[in-house]
C-alpha cells in the first residue's frame, strides 16, 4: 500500500498523540455502559459441582507432537495433523497421509466430511479429498489453495467446502475460493502475527474474530475486509480464540496464563480467568455447548475448566505428559479432544 | 522463513514471564515467616542443611493455594522440571516424589532465567572439570559432546582447561558439605540446559515467532491514520449496557443446560463413557423420529431451526402448506452463491433470477421495491454478494412471520408430541464391573419430574 504521506502541519508524532488519544477516549465509552459485572449478575445461578470429566480415549500413533487437530460433522471422526522431524503426518481415524512439510500448525475438516485442509511451515494451506480406498495416494491428491508469506497458523473452512479462512504468521488472515485458489478478500490490521481464527455463529455468517501476538483480538467483516472491533487487552500473545455458541461474545488464551471473556454487544472485556498457580501460558480454548464451561489446554500439560459465568475453576484435567496444543468439543457436545505435545490425542467425557 | 531454534538461541521472549511467576513461588516458598521449614538432611555421611523433603513442598503449596493433593505435585513437579528444586537423592531423575526424599532450593545464579542462553563455553569448562575430576570417567554421551566442543571451539581450549583447573581449585578450598552442594546445584543446571539423548526436553519452546512489532508493519503515518479511523468509527459504535448482555449470557446457559451432554449428560448414555452409540444412532441427521430435545431447540431460534437438516425439512412442510415456500427455496439458493466456487457464481445468479426474482418468474419471492431495484441493477454484474440484501430481507421475513407461526401450528406441536425420550440405559456388561454412565446427574430424573407434573396439571 502507497503511503499517503504527511499533510501539512502534521508529523509523525502528532498522529500517534491523536492516535492515543482517541483510544483513551473509547475506553472511556466503553466503560460508560458497564453497569454490573459478570460475576454479580451470575449470582443467581447455582454453584457448579466438580465435573466428573474423565479421559475415554488415549489416540495414539502420531511419532510427534501433535499440533492441531478438528473434529469432523459425524460427530466421531477427527484429522489431526503433528511435527516430525523429516516429515509430517496428517490423521484421520482412517488415513495416514504424509506431506512433505514440517510443523502442520492448522488443520481442519470440511463441512462434507469429504476432504481435509492443512497448513502450516510450507506457508501454503492445502486441501486434501478424503477417500475410502485406503490405498490411495492421499498426498498426490493434495492440492495448494492459501499462499501467505510467513506460517500458516490456523485455517477453517467456511460455510462450506468451497471457502476456506486462513490466519498466518505473516500478520494477515485471508479468504480463498477453494477450486481455483483465487484471494477472495484478505484482512490487514495485526501488527504482528496472527495465530489464530474462528469463524462466528450468526444468523447472516458474516464475520470472524482472530487473535495474535500483537496481543490484540480483532472482529473482521468477511465481506468488506474491515476491522469492526478491537480488543487489546492481554499482557501477551494470544495463542487461540473461539466465539461464545450465541456469537455474541468470544473467549482467548494467552501467554500471559490468562484466559479472557469478550462481549461483543458491550464491546468490552469482562471476565479474566486467572489463578496464581496458574503461571503457564494457555495455548487453547473451547466452549462446552452451553456455554457454561470453558476448557482450557495450558502449557503445563494440563486443561483447567472454567465457569464463564462466575469465573471460577470448576475442574483441572491431569493426563497429558506435554503441552496441551488444542482443546475441541466435539460437534453435538458429548466430549472435548485434547491434542498434545506428547504425541497422542485424548478424548474426555 | 525464520525458525530459531532454541541451540541458536532463540528465546521465546514470553517464557521469561513464565519464569518470572514461577521465581515468585520459590521466593514465597523461602520466606521466613511465610515460607517452608528447612532442615538438615543426611546424605550418606555428610549433612547438609537447608534442604527439605517432597512432602513439605506438596503440603506447603496445597495450604498456600489451597490446592489438592494432586494439582501441589504437578505444579511442585514443575518446579523441580524447570531447574528451581533439585533432588539430592537420584539427582538425574527431576521428578517430584511425595515422601520423605530431599530436595533443596537451586541458587538464583544457576536459574535457566539468569544465565541465558547457556553458552558453549560454559558447558565446555563443565565437562572439562567433570573430566578431570572423574579421570576421564565421563558419560559416553558427555564424552561425544566433550569431543565434539573440543574440535568445535578448540582455539579457545586453554582458556577451557585453564578455567577449569582455576574453578577445581577454588572449589577444594570449601567444605565438603559447601562442595557438594555446589556441584548437584552445577549438575542440576546442565541436566536441564543439556539434557542427556533421549531424556524429555523441558526447554523445548516449539517455534520461534518473530513477534516483531516493528517487522511486519512499519508504525507509519498511514498506520497511525487507519488507527485513527478505527477509533473514530469505533466511538460512534451503538453499544448495549452490560447489564442486558450479561443477563443474555446466564439466559443462553439455562437454556440450554439440558443439552449440553458434558453439563447434564445425554440418554440413553454418553457414547464415549458407555461404548453405546444408540445416542448417535438416534441423533443421526434425518431420523424415522427424532428426540425430543432436538424438537425443543428448534424453538430456540429461527437459526437453530434452519441449521438442522430435519428441522429445515419439516419447516419446508409447513411453508407449502402456507404457499411461502418460495422464501426458504430463495435464502436456500443465495446462501448457495454466497459459499459456492467462484467459477459458478454467475449462472447461479441467473438462474435465481429466473427462478424468483424475474417478473412471473414460477417462484416469486415478494420483496420491497427499493431492494428489488437494488438488486436486479446488481445482478448485471453479478458477484458473491448481489443477492445478500434480498437474502436478510426473506430471512427475517421468515423469522418474523413464519418461524413463530410455526411454533404454534399443529405440525410442530404433533411433533414435539410424537419425539422420542429415551431411556436412560443402565445395563453393565460384566456384573462385577461398574461402568459409569454420566459424567453428571442424570437427566432421566429431570425428565420423569416434568412429565409427572404435566400429568397432574
Amino acid at each position: 500500500m502507497a503511503c499517503q504521506g504527511l499533510q501539512k502541519g502534521e508529523t509523525l508524532a502528532s498522529l500517534k498523540t491523536e492516535s492515543d488519544g482517541l483510544k483513551k477516549k473509547l475506553e472511556v465509552e466503553r466503560g460508560k455502559l458497564n453497569d454490573v459485572e459478570l460475576h454479580q449478575v451470575a449470582e443467581k445461578t447455582e454453584v457448579l459441582g466438580a465435573l466428573s470429566i474423565k479421559t475415554r480415549r488415549v489416540l495414539k500413533g502420531h511419532g510427534a507432537k501433535v499440533l492441531c487437530m478438528d473434529w469432523c460433522k459425524d460427530k466421531r471422526r477427527l484429522v489431526s495433523s503433528s511435527q516430525v522431524r523429516t516429515s509430517t503426518d496428517l490423521w484421520t481415524r482412517e488415513h495416514g497421509v504424509s506431506l512433505p512439510c514440517t510443523w502442520v500448525m492448522a488443520c481442519a475438516y470440511a463441512p462434507s466430511g469429504c476432504a481435509v485442509a492443512c497448513g502450516g511451515l510450507d506457508n501454503k494451506c492445502s486441501v486434501i479429498p478424503l477417500s475410502l480406498d485406503k490405498d490411495e495416494n492421499l498426498a498426490a491428491k493434495k492440492k495448494s489453495v492459501a499462499m501467505h508469506t510467513n506460517y500458516v497458523s490456523g485455517c477453517t473452512f467456511t460455510n462450506s467446502d468451497m471457502q476456506m479462512l486462513t490466519s498466518s504468521g505473516d500478520g494477515t488472515c485471508a479468504l480463498w475460493d477453494v477450486e481455483s485458489g483465487q484471494l477472495l478478500q484478505s484482512f490487514h490490521g495485526h501488527t504482528a502475527d496472527v495465530l489464530s481464527l474462528d469463524l462466528a455463529p450468526s444468523e447472516t455468517g458474516n464475520t470472524f474474530v482472530s487473535g495474535g501476538c500483537d496481543r490484540k483480538a480483532n472482529v473482521w467483516d468477511m465481506r468488506s475486509g474491515q476491522n469492526i472491533q478491537s480488543f487489546e487487552s492481554h499482557e501477551s500473545d494470544i495463542n487461540c480464540v473461539k466465539y461464545y455458541p450465541s456469537g455474541d461474545a468470544f473467549a482467548s488464551a494467552s501467554d500471559d496464563a490468562t484466559c479472557r471473556f469478550y462481549d461483543l454487544r458491550a464491546d468490552r472485556e469482562v471476565a479474566v480467568y486467572q489463578k496464581d498457580s496458574i503461571v503457564f501460558g494457555a495455548s487453547t480454548v473451547d466452549f462446552s455447548l452451553s456455554g457454561r464451561l470453558l476448557f482450557a489446554g495450558y502449557n503445563d500439560y494440563t486443561i483447567n475448566a472454567w465457569d464463564v459465568l462466575k469465573g471460577n475453576r470448576v475442574s483441572i484435567l491431569f493426563g497429558h505428559e506435554n503441552r496441551v496444543s488444542r482443546v475441541k468439543l466435539s460437534p453435538d457436545g458429548t466430549a472435548i479432544c485434547s491434542a498434545s505435545w506428547d504425541n497422542t490425542l485424548r478424548i474426555w467425557a | 522463513m525464520t525458525i530459531n531454534t532454541l541451540a541458536k538461541g532463540g528465546w521465546h521472549r514470553d517464557q521469561m514471564a513464565c519464569f518470572r511467576k514461577m521465581e515468585k513461588v520459590i521466593v514465597a516458598m523461602q520466606d521466613p515467616d511465610m515460607g517452608m521449614k528447612m532442615r538438615n538432611q543426611r546424605l550418606l555421611i555428610t549433612v547438609i542443611p537447608h534442604a527439605m523433603t517432597g512432602r513439605d513442598v506438596i503440603n506447603w503449596l496445597m495450604q498456600k493455594y489451597n490446592m489438592c493433593e494432586e494439582e501441589a505435585l504437578h505444579l511442585g513437579g514443575m518446579l523441580v522440571r524447570y531447574g528451581y528444586i533439585y533432588p539430592l537423592k537420584e539427582p538425574r531423575s527431576l521428578v517430584l516424589r511425595a515422601d520423605e526424599s530431599p530436595y533443596r532450593f537451586q541458587t538464583p545464579y544457576f536459574w535457566t532465567s539468569t544465565r541465558w542462553p547457556a553458552t558453549e563455553l560454559d558447558y565446555a569448562i563443565y565437562l572439562a572439570k567433570k573430566n578431570i575430576r572423574k579421570q576421564g570417567e565421563l558419560m559416553e554421551y558427555e564424552k561425544e559432546r566433550y569431543s565434539v566442543l573440543h574440535k568445535r571451539i578448540n582455539h579457545t581450549w586453554d582458556f577451557v582447561v585453564m578455567q577449569a583447573r582455576e574453578q577445581l581449585r577454588a572449589s577444594k578450598q570449601r567444605r565438603k558439605a559447601d562442595r557438594i552442594v555446589l556441584e548437584c546445584q552445577e549438575q542440576a543446571y546442565w541436566l536441564i540446559n543439556r539434557p542427556p539423548p533421549g531424556a524429555y526436553n523441558i526447554l523445548d519452546m516449539g517455534l520461534e515467532r518473530p513477534n516483531n512489532f516493528s517487522t511486519r508493519v512499519t508504525l507509519n503515518s498511514d498506520y497511525y491514520k487507519r488507527e485513527i479511523e478505527f477509533c473514530r468509527r469505533a466511538l460512534g459504535r451503538n453499544r448495549v449496557k452490560s447489564s442486558i448482555c450479561l443477563e443474555g449470557f446466564v439466559k443462553y446457559s439455562e437454556q440450554y443446560l439440558s443439552h449440553d451432554p458434558i453439563m447434564q449428560g445425554c440418554l440413553p448414555s454418553n457414547p464415549w463413557i458407555s461404548d453405546d452409540t444408540a445416542h448417535w444412532t438416534m441423533n443421526t441427521e434425518v431420523v424415522p423420529i427424532p428426540s425430543r430435545l432436538r424438537v425443543e431447540r428448534w424453538s430456540f431460534s429461527f437459526m437453530e431451526l434452519l441449521n438442522d437438516a430435519m428441522g429445515r425439512r419439516e419447516f419446508m412442510t409447513y411453508l407449502e402448506k402456507e404457499f411461502s415456500a418460495e422464501n426458504l427455496c430463495f435464502w436456500q439458493a443465495c446462501e448457495d452463491i454466497r459459499h459456492g466456487e467462484n467459477s459458478r457464481i454467475v449462472e447461479k445468479v441467473e438462474e435465481v433470477y429466473k427462478n424468483f426474482l424475474a417478473p412471473g418468474a414460477a417462484r416469486w419471492v415478494n420483496i420491497d421495491s427499493k431492494t428489488m431495484d437494488k438488486t436486479l441493477k446488481g445482478i448485471q454484474h453479478p458477484h458473491r454478494f448481489v443477492m445478500d440484501d434480498a437474502q436478510m430481507h426473506i430471512y427475517f421475513l421468515m423469522k418474523k412471520d413464519s418461524f413463530p407461526r410455526y411454533l404454534k401450528s399443529d405440525l410442530y406441536k404433533n411433533m414435539l408430541a410424537k419425539a422420542i425420550v429415551p431411556q436412560e440405559v443402565k445395563k453393565s456388561v460384566f456384573p462385577f464391573m461398574r461402568r459409569q454412565r454420566h459424567s453428571s446427574p442424570s437427566p432421566a430424573q429431570a425428565v420423569a419430574q416434568a412429565s409427572e407434573e404435566e400429568g397432574r396439571a
